[in-house]
């Protein structure tokens, strides 16, 4: 943690980010009026969040949660901790070697197991879809396909070619998918692609060696655990307290399930910032927009743009990590679908000054989302969480590809 | 589809829209480093179209397919496949389109998640390879080129 004097650049910033910068109440919305943050400490729709570095203790700017799976209908369960906390896709998956000896069900086609491979950026996920109770803190998802970590099938070509297995890299025991969309793959995947651009998600496998592409209807694919809850089941909520510039060894918060359906998860005082139809926004910087922005807690840093455009200097070691020489103001503006608008500013501090640190929260990690135009975009990942209450709101009749409010 | 971004033509050479043709369901798919021998062999259904644009010094291939996954093969003059880009909802398939720097890339992936954990864009930068993948499910975007294979004066921010 580093004095804010440090930072001559701070003397320029307008005194309302000055008031942002150091108010636990700043939602970062542009706007004093805006209410101190309010995080929801108790409630059956309310379960303990935590950046606190993950499995191997390095895992930085991470949020984790604890999720139970039992055999549906029955009280077999076990607890998983250690489970990233992801708007950015949708539905559950648990690392085999996490799961110990829990007979789930294996979903099947016809009499095949289903296995699936779910592509990430970072990689994919590969292994079969099974069926269980999803239990996070009073909340319970019934009988509900989750996607178990596993090689015990062969991944088919069309997987691996997505890039490389994060099966046992996700340094995390699972990954709880709770965004925008209500199934993690949608109409897509209900019938099998043929078109050598168009890859497959969802397979069917005849022996452990031998798998093909499989239709999945939407009831059957992984879905976002949250949208089978009873009740709380059309979006959540991320609530984490402010990060001091320079980072903190840890912060706890919460995830709160349901907006608007309890005392404790209103939508009023937010705006809401629509998705397009690929779970996008545009946020604009420096006058020209980029309409493939988005808010993901599964991304760990502020990505955006390049230095050619920011002004950041790259690390030199860190691949894609900004490394300026002093600690750098951002502000750009969001905007969704539904033309609701909002300036967001953040800083950037030298990545290898905050990793020297070896805390696991820092409000102000960031880096490059790359060299070329059609990569060029905001993704503003759990930085952008710390400090103000995210609401992800899943889709719906009234939002077809769902929304942030904040 | 691509376009010559206005820094490239350089000396007045306005040859960018000359060899503009689009075909109709033709497939080709061709690997980083392959030849252009290689793209008419690898022969394979496409449901898309394909449209091709010649510019000063390479042409660009671009398949779209019926679910709005785009595919863009950079060939040079001599006929070598020297960069690929990419954008769709899902991640297309990777060993096929970086060919014999599949391996290459996804050891770089490997190693660089062990060196830093965290998700985010990817970026490799290699003397030999350079490889960024970005966005989200339902929205992917990346590219990928061989520097040492760039034709002259070609940007590498002209590949996208």
């Amino acid at each position: 943690m580093k004095n804010p004097q440090m930072f001559p650049a701070f003397i320029f910033v307008p005194a309302i980010f000055l008031g942002c910068a150091f108010s636990v109440g700043c939602g970062g919305s542009g706007s004093n009026s805006t209410p101190p943050q309010t995080i929801a400490s108790s409630g059956n729709n309310v379960a303990s969040i935590s950046v606190s570095g993950g499995l191997d203790g390095f895992y930085a700017d991470a949020a984790f949660v604890s999720v139970t799976v039992c055999v549906p209908g029955t009280s077999t369960c076990q607890t998983i901790d250690n489970v990233l906390v992801d708007t950015g896709s949708s539905g559950l998956r648990i690392v085999s070697s996490a799961l110990a000896a829990l007979p789930l069900p294996q979903q099947t086609s016809g009499s095949n197991p289903v296995v699936e491979c779910f592509p990430f950026v970072s990689g994919y996920t590969w292994g079969p879809v099974e069926t269980a109770d999803v239990e996070i803190a009073g909340e319970k998802a019934s009988s509900t396909p989750i996607q178990v970590l596993s090689d015990d099938f062969t991944a088919p070509s069309g997987c691996t070619g997505f890039g490389a297995s994060q099966n046992t890299t996700l340094d995390a025991n699972g990954i709880v998918g709770v965004g925008l969309f209500t199934q993690d793959c949608g109409d897509y995947c209900t019938v099998v692609q043929t078109a050598p651009g168009d890859p497959n998600l969802y397979y069917e496998c005849s022996s452990p060696t031998v798998c093909a592409p499989v239709g999945e209807s939407l009831a059957q694919q992984v879905p976002n655990p949250v949208s089978l809850f009873s009740t709380d089941n059309n979006g959540v909520i991320i609530e984490l307290p402010t990060v001091s510039a320079g980072g903190e060894p840890s912060v706890s918060g919460s995830l709160v399930f349901g907006i608007g359906t309890q005392s404790n998860n209103a939508l009023s005082g937010t705006t809401v910032y629509t998705a397009d139809d690929s779970g996008s926004f545009t946020t604009t910087y420096k006058g020209t927009a980029y309409p493939g922005s988005f808010i993901d807690s599964g991304s760990n840093g502020y990505y955006f743009l390049d230095s050619s455009l920011t002004g950041i200097t790259e690390c030199s070691d860190a691949t894609g990590f900004y490394c300026p020489g002093s600690t750098v103001n951002v502000s750009a503006t969001n905007q969704g679908q539904n033309g609701n608008s909002n300036t967001i500013n953040f800083s950037i501090e030298s990545a290898d000054t905050l990793f020297n640190s070896n805390d696991s929260a820092y409000s102000d990690l960031g880096g490059i989302s790359g060299t070329t135009p059609q990569n060029f975009y905001f993704d503003l990942g759990l930085p952008f969480f710390f400090g103000r209450n995210l609401y992800t709101g899943l889709q719906s009749t009234a939002y077809p590809n769902g929304y942030w409010a904040y | 589809m691509s376009e010559a971004r206005g820094g490239f033509i350089r000396s007045g050479l306005a040859i960018a829209a000359s060899g503009l043709f689009i075909l109709g369901a033709l497939p080709a798919w061709a690997s980083l480093g392959g030849d252009r021998a290689s793209v008419d062999a690898d022969q394979v259904h496409l449901q898309g179209t394909r449209t091709t644009k010649a510019v000063e010094s390479y042409t660009v291939h671009e398949i779209q397919s019926a679910n709005g996954a785009v595919v863009r093969e950079y060939v040079s003059a001599e006929g070598k496949v020297f960069a690929i880009g990419w954008n769709g909802p899902w991640m297309p398939d990777l060993r096929q389109l970086l060919g014999n720097y599949f391996e290459q890339y996804v050891q770089a992936a490997k190693a660089q998640n062990a060196a830093r954990p965290g998700r985010r864009p990817l970026l490799i930068e290699q003397p030999g390879l350079v490889v960024e993948v970005g966005g989200h499910p339902r929205a992917f975007t990346g590219r990928s080129y061989v520097p040492e294979m760039l034709p002259q004066g070609v940007r590498a921010e002209e590949i996208r």
